[in-house]
């Protein structure tokens, strides 16, 4: 079911964990879906300098914020900020298509992390990120509850 | 060696040897057509003959002509549900009462049905994931056509008051199916004592071979033909005998009730060993009724994670199970089971069904429990679920 870049991820996730003093926290999903994913940035010079994750949820929610976190690990902001879904599921050689969900939410959760950071540095982020950066619903009728 | 221990017998169970056995001969050297009227034909004819005796003994039937071979639970299940509904309908009969967590093979029938315009009532299964008697039999009504109220749950492993509901049934004149596929071979099963009159079954669960099962239709209870063709199945079930499958079905309920007794023994030792030790773990719940339970069904729920990631580990580790977690039921809601006990979403996505059978040992328990603990452990690490739960724990104290 899963490729075998999911399963590595899943089983050695990359920069699990939290940063106490980061720069910009995201947390999207919600535990009703079965899925919760939260993203920490240390950010310098606009660079990403650290970035960890912690992930409720399967084995490809796992892998998928595994890897965007090593995705944009050391890339400036502007990258971070076009992270796509697509890139992540093309980064894990693909997913099974009732789980593309979880790449979304991956996207979602650095944006929201990069929400959290313009937002405490007085900066707007609406313009950067977009007005819809942070909806994370996924076809449920879940969430808002 | 590579450990591997197969903890999902609810799914599926392994053909055991001496039922293969039985089958090898009707796949090349018996494989005359039961219905040919030579002896060679009449050879295979007597093979399924003594598989029907089997089956009929096994669950207490009057006569081996009440047991209709199937190509499994769920076929036994639509031609039950179906079957009965559609001939009680004319006689103006509408209504279907059932549970909310039956097994797909009832509850989409019912679904169906009831777009064809019958009325369907689900029992509440309450917490325990029990029937109340005394509700069933108030749901009860004039035009009440048919009560399916499965034997044992397959996912929570609980186990109705069968012989209780059957009684209500014959009281009231209603008719009485169970779905009886996670019951059959593992615990005892009498359908004139508890007053049964249609029963599935399914060969595969009790290690028989897949694709083959059998519908227990009482003697006087009326429902249309399932296959219309040729003679097979006294003409209700059309269609030349899977020979080898019901040959190995017979075998294997035979073997299957000849040592239920000390392998349920067996089993609940290990169950219970499980489940104790399990509970250990915190924000860990059992689900389900201890007592009304089957041997070899384990159920768990652990806080804070996912049942998919579970799994995985756990495979990693040799180990195979499921679970009832959105993820792994393919949709985006766990399973509807484990909502049915009233179970919070986000608790039922962490829930564990371990399921064993004669091929299991006490080690395989042990090991399980040791390897069990460390990745609830580590998937709680990653969780932020787990966090915020431990947060409101300390903010509650
Ligand atoms: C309770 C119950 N009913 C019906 C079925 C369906 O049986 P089969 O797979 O033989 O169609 C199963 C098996 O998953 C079951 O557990």
């Amino acid at each position: 079911m899963y490729t075998e870049q999911v399963m590595e991820h899943f089983t050695n996730p990359r920069n699990m964990g939290e940063i106490a003093d980061a720069d910009g926290v995201g947390e999207v999903g919600n535990a009703k879906c079965g899925d919760i994913m939260k993203i920490f940035l240390k950010i310098k010079d606009g660079i990403i300098e650290d970035v960890k994750f912690k992930t409720y949820g399967c084995a490809s929610a796992i892998a998928t914020s595994s890897i965007a976190t090593e995705m944009i690990k050391g890339h400036s902001i502007e990258e971070a900020v076009a992270l796509s879904n697509k890139a992540v599921v093309e980064a894990l050689g693909g997913l099974p298509a009732h789980k593309i969900h979880c790449s979304v939410l991956a996207e979602q959760a650095v944006k929201a992390a990069l929400w959290n950071y313009y937002d405490k540095q007085g900066i707007d982020p609406a313009p950067i990120l977009g007005e819809n950066a942070l909806c994370d619903c996924h076809d449920c009728d879940h969430c808002g509850e | 060696m590579e450990k591997f221990i197969y903890a999902d017998n609810a799914a599926t169970t392994a053909v055991s040897n001496k039922v293969l056995e039985q089958m090898m001969p009707y796949f090349s050297e018996q494989y005359g057509n039961a219905s040919s009227l030579y002896s060679f034909g009449q050879k295979a004819k007597a093979g399924v003959n003594k598989a029907r005796e089997q089956i009929a003994s096994a669950i207490g039937a009057e006569n081996s002509n009440e047991i209709y071979f199937t190509g499994g639970g769920s076929e036994s299940d639509n031609w039950a549900i179906k079957g009965v509904a559609h001939s009680m309908a004319k006689k103006g009969k509408n209504h279907i009462i059932s549970t909310a967590f039956e097994h797909h093979a009832v509850l989409h029938c019912l679904d169906k049905l009831k777009k064809e315009g019958f009325e369907i009532t689900l029992l509440d299964v309450h917490s325990d994931g029990l029937v109340r008697v005394d509700e069933l039999e108030a749901a009860i009504r004039e035009d009440t056509a048919l009560v399916t109220v499965m034997y044992a749950n397959n996912e929570i492993g609980t186990v109705q008051p069968i012989k209780e509901i059957g009684e209500v049934c014959k009281k009231h004149r209603v008719i009485f199916h169970t779905d009886a596929v996670q019951a059959v071979g593992n615990i005892p099963i009498d359908v004139k004592d508890a007053a049964i009159d249609l029963l599935s079954m399914s060969s595969h669960k009790f290690h028989g071979p897949k694709g083959v099962g059998a519908l227990y239709i009482r003697k006087g209870i009326v429902i249309p033909n399932l296959i219309d063709g040729g003679a097979q199945e006294r003409g209700r079930r059309a269609g030349t005998e899977n020979t080898a499958g019901i040959v190995g079905m017979g075998a294997a309920i035979e073997i299957a009730v000849a040592t239920m007794e000390e392998r349920a023994k067996r089993l609940s030792e290990i169950r219970d060993y499980i489940i104790d030790n399990a509970l250990k773990i915190e924000r860990s719940r059992v689900n389900g009724d201890r007592k009304h339970r089957l041997p070899g069904n384990v159920s768990l729920c652990f806080e804070g994670i996912e049942g998919e990631s579970l799994l995985l580990m756990l495979d990693a580790k040799g180990v195979c199970a499921s679970s009832g977690s959105a993820c792994t039921s393919g949709s985006l809601d766990p399973s509807h089971v484990l909502l049915s006990i009233g179970l919070p979403h986000e608790v039922a996505h962490g829930s564990l069904r371990l399921s064993f059978s004669d091929e299991n040992t006490m080690e395989d328990a042990e090991y399980i429990l040791s390897v069990l603990p460390p990745i609830v452990e580590r998937l709680r690490l990653m969780s932020p679920l787990w966090d915020r739960i431990k947060m409101e724990e300390k903010e509650n104290n």
